[in-house]
């Protein structure tokens, strides 16, 4: 059953750029709670490139923690912007419209966080252009032998190409906002725009761009996170992250992170400014399908991950699946990840009313994501902890006070971008809602009216 | 001879597909009249001819230079610095498979999103005849004449059933 109510053009443009031209005091409250936090976690990062990165929780044989961790994390959550947009717009789904713009904009958000974690863990981190090719004078040359090299070729591919998909997109919203607006604000609006005017042209053109830029997106997506597992892969010196299974495992995981992010920040984007008549609770119903899916094709993978490395017997695998299985608090941060990854929130969304309720999707995509934390964080220290055949040189890792704010810093930072972002652009697209309503229809069979969508072919 | 524009303004497509049809049928090029509207409503819906364009050839292009670029970057940063690792070649191909890879669809997204400008005729610096109550819903049908036709033109929008019609002077 669908919950749709007719709304004008009118409507539809005065809901959806409220956000941006009536702001309410709670998003005042959230944005400068958030902002605080950020501001704390970029004085964090500043202590640490006075001090150094004995100031974190990392020594030998651990030199990646909580920073790499966290990159990975947040590599993860940018996965569901294209996965969402570009995916759905190709495949025609009509729930994708409220969706779309929101998993691409936290995409841009989450992926300009997740490149700053390599930034910081670097300690000096104000060489980090190191890693292009820009050194004429000295002759010195990254070697794209490298992962390290592939990563921030593919982050920047994925970065440009993610934040012009939106500006594309943006287009015609701009237009709508020049036409709401006065002064400044309508200047700005008007200049972003430029000059768009709404021709059959333009809109066939933006047609076409969706299309065109999605199917572009669809393979970087694919190589970012492929590339980020070929970091660990590829890494010589842990034996434990060598299998082939970590591409398609990690690309996997993300979406897995990732649409569980949107549809967290969906709900509390139709909570914060109103958006019931759009943010419906079909929309929640089809992105809890999807991610049901998504989950138990992780597990196949992540079953996968852990059996190899039982199969092929070798020392160091064995010895981090004991480490996740029988030594504490590794044992117990593992139970946490597969409760809140997996074994709580997918036998939920089993349940149709689960699915179709708002405060049971949050709880559950939160959990998801604290898992898939927690998932990234057992596959990076322990192995790196074990690496060595000696067990004289195996070590453990905790993680530092100033390790710790700056990661609570980078999920405030990602929630405040999301609002600043909202305050002056329209989080849902206000000319794919209206399309929607162009081509919606109600046809009638037999006693029954079915609400219908025209699919122009 | 100086030209003008007219734009009528529709509440219904059918009055804006009505209005259009006037307009060729008082032998209107194409190219002088265009439809005005908050939403994208399917090709063909006013009765208008087919867009034409080249969007195609910008990702193309785009791909070809990114894909120069980035064998220019592989094979010139490991020539420029010729480290040999485990006795293998200089000149490494996997990788630069991958950065042939990334940076030729970076080179198609960047051609793409030109295209899309390009040929959206965006930025344009002169509105033109507009009326902000088209992103409310109205439909605008603007039409751009020789002078002396204005009686004629501005017949064919009102005859649809125009709500209202405004003129502007062009050079």
């Amino acid at each position: 059953m669908q919950d749709r109510r007719s709304l004008t053009d009118t409507q539809i443009n005065d809901t959806l750029t409220n956000s941006v031209l009536r702001t309410p005091l709670h998003w005042y409250i959230l944005t400068g709670l958030f902002a605080t936090i950020t501001l704390l976690g970029v004085i964090a990062v500043g202590v640490l490139a006075n001090r150094g990165l004995g100031m974190t929780g990392m020594n030998r044989p651990v030199m990646w923690g909580f920073f790499i961790t966290n990159f990975v994390f947040w590599i993860g959550i940018s996965h569901a912007g294209v996965m969402l947009s570009a995916i759905l717009r190709l495949a025609q789904a009509e729930w994708r419209r409220p969706a779309t713009r929101a998993a691409e904009v936290l995409t841009v958000f989450a992926l300009g966080t997740a490149a700053m974690m390599p930034i910081v863990h670097l300690g000096r981190m104000w060489r980090f252009y190191w890693v292009f090719p820009y050194d004429w004078a000295r002759g010195i040359w990254p070697d794209i032998r490298s992962p390290l090299v592939w990563d921030p070729h593919a982050l920047s591919t994925y970065l440009i190409g993610s934040s012009l998909f939106i500006f594309v997109a943006l287009i015609p919203d701009f237009a709508v906002l020049r036409d709401k607006t006065s002064g400044a604000a309508h200047q700005i609006y008007g200049a972003l725009s430029m000059g768009f005017r709404g021709t059959v042209r333009q809109w066939r053109l933006q047609a076409i761009a969706g299309i065109i830029l999605s199917a572009l997106l669809l393979p970087v997506f694919v190589s970012v996170h492929s590339i980020v597992s070929w970091d660990f892969g590829m890494a010589l010196a842990i034996p434990a992250w060598h299998t082939t299974i970590f591409a398609p495992y990690f690309v996997i995981g993300a979406v897995h992170s990732g649409v569980a992010g949107v549809i967290t920040v969906l709900i509390l984007l139709r909570w914060l400014f109103r958006w019931d008549d759009y943010i419906r609770r079909e929309h929640i119903d089809a992105l809890g399908r999807l991610l049901f899916v998504v989950a138990n094709a992780w597990l196949f993978f992540f079953a996968l991950e852990f059996m190899f490395g039982l199969v092929h017997r070798e020392g160091t695998e064995v010895v981090v699946r004991d480490m996740w299985l029988f030594q504490t608090p590794w044992n117990v941060i593992f139970l946490l990840f597969l409760f809140t990854g997996y074994l709580i929130p997918v036998p939920m969304w089993l349940f149709r009313s689960v699915r179709r309720s708002f405060p049971l999707m949050l709880f559950t995509t939160i959990l998801v994501n604290i898992g898939m934390w927690l998932e990234r964080f057992l596959l990076i220290i322990p192995s790196m902890g074990r690496k060595h055949s000696f067990t004289f040189v195996w070590g453990d890792f905790a993680p530092s006070p100033i390790e710790l704010i700056i990661v609570t810093a980078t999920f405030s930072m990602v929630f405040m971008l999301m609002l600043l972002f909202a305050k002056a652009f329209p989080l849902i697209p206000i000319f794919d809602i209206k399309e929607g309503a162009v081509l919606r229809d109600e046809i009638k069979i037999g006693r029954r009216t079915v609400q219908a969508i025209i699919r122009e072919e | 001879m100086s030209r003008k524009a007219i734009l009528g303004l529709y509440e219904t497509p059918d009055a804006a597909a009505d209005a259009v049809e006037n307009l060729q049928g008082a032998s209107v090029d194409s190219n002088d009249y265009d439809i005005l509207s908050g939403t994208p409503y399917p090709e063909g819906t006013f009765g208008e001819p087919p867009v034409e364009h080249k969007l195609y050839v910008f990702p193309l292009a785009g791909a070809a230079i990114g894909l120069t670029l980035a064998l220019f970057e592989g094979f010139g940063t490991q020539l420029a610095f010729p480290m040999v690792t485990g006795g293998k070649p200089i000149l490494s191909v996997p990788p630069m498979i991958i950065l042939a890879y990334e940076l030729t669809l970076l080179g198609a997204i960047l051609f793409t999103v030109l295209g899309i400008i390009f040929e959206s005729r965006l930025p344009r610096v002169v509105k033109g005849l507009y009326d902000e109550r088209i992103t409310e819903g109205l439909i605008g049908v603007v039409c751009t004449f020789d002078e002396g036709r204005d009686e004629e033109i501005a017949k064919c929008l009102t005859d649809a059933g125009a709500l209202e019609v405004k003129t502007e002077s062009e050079t």
